[in-house]
Parts: C-alpha cells; structure tokens; sequence
C-alpha cells in the first residue's frame, strides 16, 4: 500500500480529476498527438510560442490517472519557459520517473513534479507519465507526427 | 438468472477446485507478498505439472528433428509428433488427422487462411465477412487481403450488449461473399456466437466459414464436424499448453485445394530448379521444423483437459461468471461492458472516474492478475465508446474466494480514488 501512496499521491489524483489546462487551443503555434498502443491513452498537446518562449500550454485527450496528471502537471510547469528550459525539464522528468535521479537533494527544483517520483517503482506505468512531455517535445521541435510510446 | 446462492454452494461441494489448484504449481506463487489470483486467462492461461513434465521429458530424453532422420531420437520425436497431431484431432472431432495443421498460434493461422484460402479466391469486387466483436488477429489479415485484391470487408453488427445482429449477418451475406471469418467466443466481451447457426446461414450462400476459437476451446467443447466449420483455430498457450503453438483445422477438400503457405522443408515431395512437388496435407502447410515440443506439450494439455469432467467444468465455469457478474454489477459506479444471454469466461468492465490501467496496477499490488486496455479489440471499444476496459477473466482453476478477493480489491481501487 506505501508503494500505491507513493504513485497516487493526492497531488497526482487532483490533476487527475480537474486537469488544469484542459482545453483546445484554436490559435496554436503547433500542435501534436501523442497516443500509448497498449492502454489507449491519447493526448493532443498544444503549444502558443513566441520568440522561443511557451506562452500558452493546454492539452486535450483521454487516458489513465498518471498520463491525464502528467500532462496537467506540465502544463503548469512549463508556461512562461524558453524552449530550452523546457527541454532540460524534460530530460529531468525522464530521469525522475526512471528513478535514474541520483541527487538526493533535488526535490526542490522539481517542484510539483517531484510528486511523479513514485513512478519508478512501477516501470509498466512509466510510459504513461512520459507520453505528455515526448508529446510536447515534439510539438516543441513542430514535429507534426504521431508520437507513441511503443 | 439461476439462484446464484444455491448454485455457490452446491459448487463448493461438487467441483473439486483444490485438487486441480495443485496440478498448476504457478498458481501458488506469491505476488506483492500476497497469494496470485490469476484472472488474466484469456490472454494466456497457466501451465500443469503435466505439461510441463512433458516438455521436460522431452527436451531430456526425446529430442530430435522430425520427418528426416532414420536414428532412434528422429523416429520418437516423429512418433510423438504425430500422435499429438491425433490427438488434436480427436479432441477436435475432426474427421482425418491430416485435417490439422499445426501453426505458431491463431494469429498464424487465419493468416495462413487469408494467405492462400484468400489469395486464391478473393478477386476484386468480392467481399470478407466479420463481425463487430473480432479480435485485431481477425481483422487486419481479411483487411491486408481485402487491400491487396481491391476487395471489400464487411462487418456484420454486434448489439449494445455484444451479440452479433443475425440479420445484419444475413443481410451481408452474398454471392460476393467468398469468406466469412468469426469468433466462436469474444476475448473483450465473453460473448458466445452462435456459430453453428452462422455457419449453417452462411453455407446456404455457399459461403465458406472460418471460426476464430482462441477463446472458446478453453471453456466448451469442441465438435467441428458438428459444427461445420469449413476452418477452425485457436492457440495451445490459452489452453493450457505451451506458447508458440496453435492449430489450423480445415477441411481436407478446402486445405486439397488451397495453395501452399511457405515454401520450405518438409512441405515439399520432391524439388528441382524448374519445378518443386508439393507434399501432401497437412506436411504441405507445416514448412521447416516445427514447434515440435509446443506439439507434444499441447497433446499432454489436452490430456489434461480430457481427464476432466467437462459437463462439470462448464457447470463450475458458468458458475464463476455468474457470480462474478452478480457481485461486480452491484458496486456502486462500475458498468459492465458485455451483457450477451450466452457468455463465458470473461467479464470486462470500466470503473467512474477510474481509468482501466489504473485499475490494473492497484489489483496488482493486491496480487490480482487482471488485464486492462483494448484487448486487441479497438472496434468493439469504439463501439462502447471507451478507451479500454478492464477483463478479469476465469479458467476452471478459479475459485469463488478468488472472486471475493477481487471484489474487495475494486473496493480498495475505489479508496485510493477517493470514491467511498
Ligand atoms: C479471440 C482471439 N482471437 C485470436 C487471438 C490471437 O491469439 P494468438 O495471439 O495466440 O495468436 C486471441 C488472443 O488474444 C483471441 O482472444
């Protein structure tokens, strides 16, 4: 039960059911989908940039506990980022919920996304945590393919 | 609906659960420090001592390649391949062994169907007939087919409790039609086709009917003659055999007429570079070696199968299902997904506000094996609107407690969501 408290943490379930940023976004500089083969989950990111910064960030889309929070959670996060720091975040994130973040003492930057930690202990869940953020790295770099994460 | 009460207990006095448990060693593992309950058996079911044993004895004292050798270990090998083949054949009540053509699993065989059956006589203009309720591994080969000669797929309508429409299936069976290719069983909804009655609405049209069986041996018996089958498959790994192994049954007339599937050893007679004589049925289907051991093993599981009392195995097993659906259907919020007259062994259901996976992983800290997701059934999820369900699904080797346990396991799904 310590290690299910551990993904469903409450911060986790909040975003699960009122995901922040949850909506079309008509004026998009791009967006993308991302969808997961083996659950079903499917996520369109989309993204407003100017002159390399993240303006605006919502998403839409259906799928489990952890990939709706993650998405959400993210969201938050990444608006009023430059690209770049939105790609070093994304580097992190896959190192946190691959549970290859070694520096004990990192809890602090990660903030919010720090509650994704728990992850690691359930690699079946781990591409469900990362579909929205390749998603959004993708839509980021404007590429207009179909992410999945198989 | 039976007395579901009266039926528990007469169950507990009349099947003996406990004894069969123990000729499955798996089933007394641990999983997260707690006993397995092991509902995932429509995706793959677990293995006796017997099949197991086989397979060792055969790896240890046994093996050797078939069909080519005049040592000792090539004739056993041979001998005891063959006979699995017999014995398949029997259980199938197919009229002649050469009928069976051993294959990687169900996947491979409708394939092999589409491949040659198809190739052969599909033309463009013509049309494939499914249902709404197949499995990927019976669509997208009639698709790729249907692509490839500029034929038509047609799909006959399931109803909003999972059966398949019979008029519609009527309705879309025609001259055109060269095949019809249908699930015995569903794997997402536990659905039991009529197929007897669709085979004999498609025979009328004379229309040839393959039967997709993955799902159905492992709860009923099988009598493709009884039946009419023109084609009948399924997968050693759901009843209890080994994996890499699955049966192709055609009739001999149809499997006489279709062309080879891969061209190789063993399928041939006699080969020279201007032309190659094919073998006969079924050595014509089977090129290269075999799954040899897969083979023996299946045999051994059927031997299985066979010591028991099936009438009582399918009593035990509408049991199970019965009060699973009895007991599932009263939690608050949970909708099941799948509400056929004629069902077996599977009950797929979505939770309010609890996604499928979610699901999958607190049962599995319980030690619930359960599987959540489409089931490589993505039409029938469109057809539900949902992405994705959750399946337990139940071998005889399952228990009334084992239910309990799940049932109590949704409830701490629900704690953890915050739903009580
Ligand atoms: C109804 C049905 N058909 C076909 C298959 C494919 O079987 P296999 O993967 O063993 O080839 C399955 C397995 O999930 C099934 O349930």
């Amino acid at each position: 039960m310590s290690d299910l408290k551990a993904l469903y943490q409450e911060i986790i379930l909040d975003h699960n059911r009122n995901p922040r940023n949850f909506k079309k976004m008509k004026d998009a500089s791009c967006s993308v989908d991302g969808y997961n083969p083996l659950c079903g989950d499917h996520y369109t990111i989309y993204l407003k940039l100017d002159k390399g910064v993240i303006t605006e960030i919502s998403f839409q889309g259906s799928g489990c506990a952890i990939s709706k929070a993650s998405a959400s959670v993210m969201s938050t996060v990444l608006k009023g980022k430059t690209r770049a720091e939105a790609e070093v975040l994304f580097e992190k994130f896959h190192h946190l919920v691959r549970g290859e973040n070694k520096n004990e003492n990192s809890a602090e930057e990660f903030g919010k996304l720090a509650a994704f930690a728990g992850v690691s202990e359930f690699p079946a869940r781990v591409k469900c945590a990362i579909l929205p953020w390749h998603t959004m790295k993708n839509a980021l770099e404007e590429k207009k393919d179909i992410v999945s994460t198989e | 609906m039976k007395n579901t009460s009266t039926i528990e207990q007469q169950t507990r006095i009349d099947f003996p659960v406990e004894k069969i448990r123990r000729d499955f060693p798996i089933l007394s593992i641990s999983v997260h420090g707690k006993p397995l309950v092991y509902l995932d058996n429509a995706a793959s079911a677990q293995k006796p001592n017997l099949v197991i044993d086989t397979i060792k004895k055969y790896y240890l004292t046994e093996n050797s390649n078939v069909h080519r050798g005049v040592h000792y270990l090539s004739e056993l090998a041979t001998k005891k391949y063959e006979a699995a083949r017999v014995t398949v054949q029997k259980f199938l009540n197919a009229e002649s062994e050469r009928e069976i053509i051993f294959v990687r699993g169900t996947t491979e065989a409708i394939n092999l169907v589409a491949a040659t059956f198809g190739r052969k006589n599909v033309q463009a203009g013509d049309e494939v007939l499914i249902t709404g309720l197949e499995h990927h591994s019976n669509i997208v080969p009639w698709q790729m087919l249907c692509e490839e000669k500029g034929a038509r797929l047609r799909v006959a309508p399931i109803n909003d409790d999972g059966e398949v429409v019979l008029e519609e299936f009527a309705r879309l069976l025609s001259g055109k039609t060269k095949i019809a290719a249908i699930s015995h069983i569903s794997n997402a909804l536990g659905t039991i086709n009529p197929v007897k009655q669709m085979i004999e609405m498609a025979h009328q049209q004379g229309v040839p009917v393959l039967v997709d069986g993955a799902q159905a041996v492992p709860h009923i018996r099988i009598d493709v003659r009884d039946l009419d089958a023109d084609f009948y498959t399924f997968s050693s790994h759901k009843i209890f055999g080994p994996t890499g192994l699955g049966i192709l049954y055609g009739k001999t007339n149809l499997l006489e007429s279709m062309p080879p599937y891969q061209g190789g050893g063993d399928m041939i007679k006699s080969v020279t570079f201007e032309k190659t004589i094919f073998n006969d049925i079924p050595h014509k289907y089977e090129a290269g070696t075999p799954h040899i051991a897969g083979a023996i093993g299946l045999a051994a599981a059927i031997d299985y199968m066979n010591s028991l009392d099936w009438d009582v195995v399918q009593q035990y097993e509408q049991t199970l299902l019965l009060l699973a659906h009895e007991k599932l259907a009263a939690i608050q919020g949970l909708r099941i997904i799948g509400t056929a007259k004629e069902k077996a062994g599977v009950v797929s259901f979505v939770l309010d506000g609890v996604h499928p996976h979610d699901i999958g992983t607190i049962l599995d800290q319980e030690g619930i094996a359960i599987r959540t997701g489409h089931h490589c059934a993505q039409p029938v999820m469109q057809k539900y609107g949902i992405p994705a369900t959750a399946r337990a699904s139940f071998a005889f080797y399952n228990t009334i407690e084992e239910i309990d346990t799940l049932i109590r396991g949704i409830q701490k799904v629900k704690e953890v969501f915050g739903h009580v």
